[in-house]
């Protein structure tokens, strides 16, 4: 019985080999005969507009190997200051220790805002009777050793219930960003709250608690409108809530941040690199509301535009 | 008095054999809970177009070509790695090395290598493979750190398997005046072969699944292309779960189980490709 069934293995093995070589072959021709590769890392937060833009891209300049990576803000930096990727996506500004890093490895680069990410403080679409926060009430709510354990010591006229709290974990660029502007440190915050780098699973524990509060990604808020609940914050000129209008103008001050791109000048004296950062700040911008971020101002992209040309040229 | 005590044992038998079955129950329905989440939101997604696309921002277009591939890439170079280095370890562990205090040791030291978190072995590999050997981000990278990682694994599972031959059979083979090596390969080995199979079968369930030290070395989350040989770059399929699970966009987890019940295909696949080779030898054992 089995000496029959593994007769079939041979030609099955084969098979798996064959799938395996017809990867080998490389397709396709191009018209601009640009080709090469561009190696890009980086923070998981610019990853789906890399990605956007880097499929779009390869429909054009089919020659060109895109690869985008997601070793976080700070694992992409690590890379790109020993040099081994071309462009490293980043949620926050560079740190002095990796410019560092980068100097000692005579990496040179310029760097380059591409979309905002804003912060949004969310409820559940169960809950009457909260509409907006205070930076000072959002401070009182998430500082470290917050007195803060249920509604009504926010607010006297809220409930007399506990507050359950959901965040992003201690390794996220959201988090990071969060507790510096609210807290005035980066990474200062209370600990007992319900920490995942999932956004999607403080997706679903705030909306299934009426009770709960928590802040991510807007992205993750504008999927889920029908389960969530938005709190406007009031920066101190009135409750604004998060739209692609108020992150996009600022108004939505102080929890949107730009997000970057960082490109190593070596590599964007190479054609395929130029044209694949001229691409994404051109044509690249129309991709950034699809994938959920807010595209900045246009004046950012030609200041961008001309860095790139003072490089190359 | 005794009928009474007979009872008893009685009892305590039926009892044990119910727990038995309850806990096994427990098993099986925690498992057939995972696989009905699993398809019943990925079974819409899997088709032809699914398997022969590259990822995408439009889920209806995204697919698991290259992190198929990629995968297919990965076990097809790990396996011939790991497999020889493993099993000849343990031979000589078992069969050659004399018993002092040094054998002790590292045979001590790989059951504790089968505990270290995979995430160290992705470090590893990046300062080894990627950085010192120069191999970069490449499948090759990958496959050298992923067969490290099982290589224990395999290690272990073939000592008990040698060790459990019985001495009987090796003294029957050197009476017939064979020499070691010839009671290695003609007694030992295939004697021993359907357990050594098993631990195989394992280390390649663990090799598919792993994310972790992938990332680690630098495997790719995005990528248009395929392999064109050892050296190039690639993406697995665990990797790309991964990714379609933490996006907003609820399409993607609709993807990331498809892609679950790709790995868990070809994880069946090759399982009994296994299988069937270690019913084929434990026949001829028994026969």
């Amino acid at each position: 019985m089995f000496s029959r069934k593994t007769r079939y293995l041979l030609p099955v093995l084969l098979l798996a080999v064959a799938f395996l070589a017809a990867g080998c072959g490389q397709e396709t021709t191009d018209k601009d005969g640009l080709s090469g590769t561009i190696a890009i890392d980086g923070s998981s937060t610019v990853f789906p507009i890399t990605e956007a833009v880097a499929e779009e891209f390869q429909k054009i300049n089919k020659d060109v190997r895109v690869t985008v990576g997601i070793s976080g803000t700070g694992g992409g930096f690590k890379k790109f200051s020993a040099g081994e990727t071309d462009i490293s996506g980043a949620s926050r500004p560079i740190k002095d220790v990796e410019k560092e890093l980068a100097e000692a490895n005579n990496i040179e680069y310029i760097e380059l805002p591409v979309a905002f990410d804003g912060i949004s403080v969310v409820v559940s679409a169960d809950n009457d009777f909260i509409d907006c926060l205070t930076v000072e009430e959002l401070q009182m709510i998430w500082e470290p050793e917050s007195k803060v354990t249920k509604w009504s010591d926010i607010r006297p006229e809220w409930p007399s219930k506990n507050i359950n709290l959901y965040a992003p974990g201690t390794d996220s660029g959201t988090f990071d960003y969060f507790t510096e502007v609210i807290n005035g440190k980066g990474g200062a915050s209370r600990s007992d709250f319900t920490a995942s780098e999932d956004d999607n699973v403080l997706v679903v524990g705030v909306a299934n608690d009426k009770y709960a509060l928590g802040y991510f990604g807007y992205a993750y808020y504008v999927e889920n409108q029908d389960k969530l609940k938005v709190v406007s914050i009031d920066g101190g000129n009135g409750c604004i809530l998060p739209t692609d209008e108020s992150i996009n103008n600022g108004t939505y001050s102080p929890l949107s941040r730009p997000i970057f791109i960082y490109v190593n000048t070596a590599s964007l004296r190479k054609p395929e690199v130029e044209e694949f950062v001229r691409f994404y700040l051109t044509e690249g911008i129309e991709l950034i509301p699809q994938v959920g971020y807010i595209p900045l101002p246009s004046s950012y992209y030609t200041q961008g535009l001309e860095k790139v040309d003072q490089v190359v040229r | 008095m005794h009928a009474k005590k007979m009872q008893q044992r009685k009892q305590k038998n039926h009892l044990f054999k119910n727990l038995s079955f309850f806990m096994t129950l427990i098993t099986i329905t925690v498992l057939f809970l995972l696989l009905y989440d699993v398809f019943k939101d990925g079974i819409g997604w899997l088709n032809w177009n699914f398997l022969t696309s590259y990822p995408s921002r439009f889920p209806e277009q995204a697919g698991i070509k290259s992190a198929l591939v990629g995968s297919l890439w990965m076990i097809s170079l790990t396996m011939p790695i790991a497999i020889p280095i493993g099993v000849m370890t343990a031979i000589y562990l078992e069969e050659y090395s004399p018993e002092n205090r040094l054998t002790t040791f590292i045979r001590v030291n790989i059951a504790n290598l089968a505990g270290v978190p995979s995430i160290v072995f992705g470090i590893l590999g990046l300062t080894i493979f990627v950085r010192t050997l120069g191999l970069g981000r490449s499948v090759l990278a990958g496959s050298l750190t992923m067969a490290l990682l099982i290589l224990p694994i395999i290690i272990v599972a073939s000592q008990e398997a040698i060790r459990s031959v019985p001495n009987s059979l090796r003294d029957a083979s050197y009476a017939l005046g064979a020499t070691r090596w010839q009671t290695i390969r003609y007694t030992v080995l295939p004697a021993s072969l359907p357990s050594i199979l098993t631990g195989i079968i394992l280390a390649t369930s663990r090799a598919i699944g792993e994310t972790a030290p992938l990332i680690m070395i630098g495997a790719l989350t995005y990528i248009a292309f395929l392999p064109s040989g050892p050296l190039d770059s690639f993406t697995v399929l665990p990797i790309q779960i991964f990714n379609w699970t933490s996006r907003p966009n609820a399409d993607f987890h609709g993807l990331a189980a498809a892609g679950i019940i790709v790995l868990l295909a070809v994880l069946l696949f090759l399982n009994t490709t296994a299988i069937l080779l270690r019913n084929k030898y434990q026949r001829r054992l028994n026969d």
